[in-house]
């Protein structure tokens, strides 16, 4: 089991200028984390971060894109592995933080908490790449060549509860979140067409 | 007997034009008996657009909205009844978040030339009410005269981010 903090931290590592779409308790951690103007939150529809990464897969074949799911979340819309498969974008790396429970809702367990596999799902929907991390030494060693392994990837994370004491929800959901996130994507979207 | 019905439907290859005249690239889409054989067989052929089958109607608002930070413009296409279930993604990531998701929908049961208000369906009968109450433009699509509003209204969506639900009042022919 992993402190969510330390293994969103290897991910940071490796995230170079990667578009990342965050939810919840992982997306307040990810924003000090990796502060970076292409963090996408995907909150105000739970369930929905992975299809909206789906739609920036698609929409920027050429950018590498994270996807920070929780559980809870991806069982509120697991037919989007099927979806995601089926499209089979080369460049979506897909992790699921598995805590096991709703935790920024009073940490209520998921359904079937002891007895799924979300790498399960993953592998038999299709995703091409599919692993388990349960520590932070075996992430760190085996991350890199993870991130480089053929699309879609796909990888559980089995963490810790951690909630933070104070989430600011307004910063979240407030609409200047996606309009910084807006100019940050097109100044990067320019500068890549400067640079071709 | 047959030209009456061809008349009371709407054209498949027109709704086409009228989308691809809006720019749009992609359609997000899961079937609906009332635009299937009209519509979605003949844009799954179509070279111009590309086809995201997707399980689950919610999904479409998702990729739709993702897709407009890209300057790709999308549409979603679906039933009413995959509207109502897709509400809560509606009311968050399209009216919340003021995203330009395009809704194309087939209201499965509308009596033609009937208003939806007035339908005995249930199903169609309230549509537009929900829609109301949610502060979603919309509007009725009933016969070929009024296939360019698509265009019209996709690009309107685009240029003020907001939502739209176009909602088809017959079948789509081929």
């Amino acid at each position: 089991m992993m402190v969510r903090a330390q293994a969103l931290a290897e991910i940071a590592k490796l995230r170079g200028d990667a578009l990342v779409v965050a939810v919840y308790s992982s997306a307040f951690e990810w924003l000090e984390i990796s502060p970076h103007p292409l963090n996408f939150l995907a909150v105000g529809a739970m369930g929905q971060a992975a299809t909206n990464a789906l739609g920036f897969a698609i929409g920027l074949p050429d950018k590498s894109i994270i996807v920070l799911d929780g559980d809870g979340s991806l069982l509120m819309n697991l037919g989007t592995l099927v979806t995601i498969a089926n499209v089979a974008p080369e460049n979506l790396t897909h992790f699921v933080g598995y805590n096991g429970c709703y935790e920024a809702n009073g940490e209520h367990p998921i359904p079937g908490r002891d007895t799924i596999s979300f790498a399960g799902f993953a592998r038999s929907a299709g995703y091409k790449t599919v692993t388990e991390f349960r520590d932070i030494a075996t992430m760190a060693q085996e991350l890199p060549a993870f991130m480089e392994a053929p699309g879609p990837r796909f990888a559980s994370l089995f963490v810790q509860p951690s909630i933070k004491p104070e989430l600011d929800y307004a910063l979240v959901h407030g609409e200047a979140a996606r309009k910084r996130f807006a100019v940050g994507l097109a100044t990067d979207r320019a500068r890549l067409a400067a640079s071709r | 007997m047959e030209q009456a019905l061809a008349a009371s439907q709407l054209s498949g290859s027109g709704i086409i034009v009228a989308i691809k005249n809006a720019q749009v690239r992609t359609v997000v889409a899961l079937p609906d008996i009332t635009t299937s054989a009209g519509l979605l067989w003949p844009l799954s052929r179509d070279e111009d657009l590309r086809l995201i089958r997707v399980c689950k109607e919610d999904e479409g608002i998702s990729i739709c909205s993702a897709l407009s930070y890209c300057d790709h413009r999308a549409i979603m296409s679906m039933q009413q009844t995959g509207l109502f279930d897709s509400l809560n993604a509606v009311r968050g990531i399209a009216v919340e978040y003021k995203h330009p998701v395009c809704m194309l929908v087939g209201l499965l049961g509308k009596e033609p030339g009937v208003p939806t208000e007035q339908s005995k369906k249930y199903s169609v009968r309230v549509v537009e009410p929900v829609l109301r109450a949610m502060e979603v433009d919309h509007l009725v699509i009933e016969t070929d005269a009024d296939i360019p509003k698509i265009t019209a209204a996709i690009n309107r969506a685009y240029e003020v981010s907001r939502p739209v639900v176009i909602l088809f009042g017959t079948r789509v022919r081929p």
